[in-house]
């Protein structure tokens, strides 16, 4: 399985979302931001940083980068993608996901290990978790207090589709204590919380993130055997 | 040369942390009688021919705002502000 990873102007976690794909078993591929060719990809992983110095909002131009354009359309069409921190920035101001990502409450960026309890475990990237399960994952983000209006949170509640809770301590003031959502198939998902960055023991406090990018493998395995779109509905 | 004025703004049932951080350091300056300060986005646009509010209005919709969690006016400058 072939697993994108898109490197934007200002990108800072690429090399370890590679790694972590890698450390999962895929074969990782760089994907460049110029690029619209996405190289026949399984997935996609958009991952953290600082595309385009987060000018004007964090996300907001890398948007409309020619890698996201193709990624936009691939994803309508089921392939798998996560965006991880400026990812989810990215995934929510492309309209792959509602609501925004806004600046923390209390106006820190704030760095630390982070528990997590998964909510949904029907997604492409979660289907390796039990539901309920907590993890442990490093948080790092100045810019991460989810926002949506009050029917968009509900009908996120209601469809199961907020995929990972801040539990033990909120760190941004997001909205209903949300870390990740997904989009109505299952196979968008956006995580504020680092998964790349605990996937070994020397460097990360735990290895849950390992589950994300085991779980797109197995969801890909399972579409590949039975024939399904990943996100398993 | 033509200039487009857009003012982006959160909208108000969005928390502006910014705005409050600034209205919590005004009694240091010995102001009392302000209850609330919001920041927003001051964007000129120049057009190299005639002014084009609605080309304005396409680029402030599509890319210098975010209608989830923003809006914006546009106007030409020197002129009244309109909303959009």
């Amino acid at each position: 399985m072939r697993i994108g990873v898109v490197t934007f102007p200002g990108s800072l976690d690429d090399g370890d979302a590679a790694r972590a794909a890698r450390i999962a078993g895929a074969e990782a591929v760089r994907l460049w931001h110029g690029d619209p060719n996405l190289y026949g990809v399984d997935a996609v992983v958009l991952p953290g940083g600082f595309s385009y110095g987060d000018y004007l909002r964090c996300g907001a131009i890398a948007r409309f980068a020619p890698a996201m354009e193709s990624i936009i359309d691939a994803a309508r069409g089921g392939l798998p993608v996560l965006g991880i921190c400026n990812g989810f920035q990215i995934l929510c101001e492309a309209h792959l996901l509602p609501g925004a990502l806004t600046r923390n409450q209390h106006l820190h960026f704030r760095n630390r290990d982070q528990h997590l309890r998964i909510e949904s475990t029907d997604t492409a990237w979660t289907n390796g978790f039990t539901p309920g399960q907590e993890v442990l994952i490093p948080v790092k983000n100045g810019e991460g207090c989810y926002v949506a209006d009050e029917r968009t949170l509900d009908a996120l509640v209601a469809e199961g589709r907020v995929v990972a809770r801040y539990t033990r301590g909120n760190p941004n003031g997001s909205q209903r204590d949300i870390a990740a959502i997904t989009n109505e198939a299952g196979n968008v998902v956006g995580i504020m919380p680092h998964p790349e960055h605990a996937v070994e023991a020397l460097t990360g406090p735990s290895l849950d993130g390992l589950g994300f990018f085991t779980s797109v493998l197995r969801a890909l395995a399972g579409a590949s055997a039975g024939g399904q779109q990943p996100g398993g509905q | 040369m033509a200039r487009v004025v857009v003012d982006v703004m959160l909208k108000p049932e969005i928390l502006d942390p910014q705005g409050q951080a600034v209205a919590n350091a005004l009694p240091r300056l010995g102001v009392s009688d302000v209850t609330s300060v919001r920041i927003g986005r001051r964007i000129e646009i120049e057009f190299a021919g005639d002014a084009d509010p609605e080309r304005a209005r396409e680029i402030a919709d599509k890319l210098l705002a975010n209608p989830v969690i923003e809006d914006f006016t546009i106007h030409l400058d020197g002129a009244a502000a309109e909303v959009a």
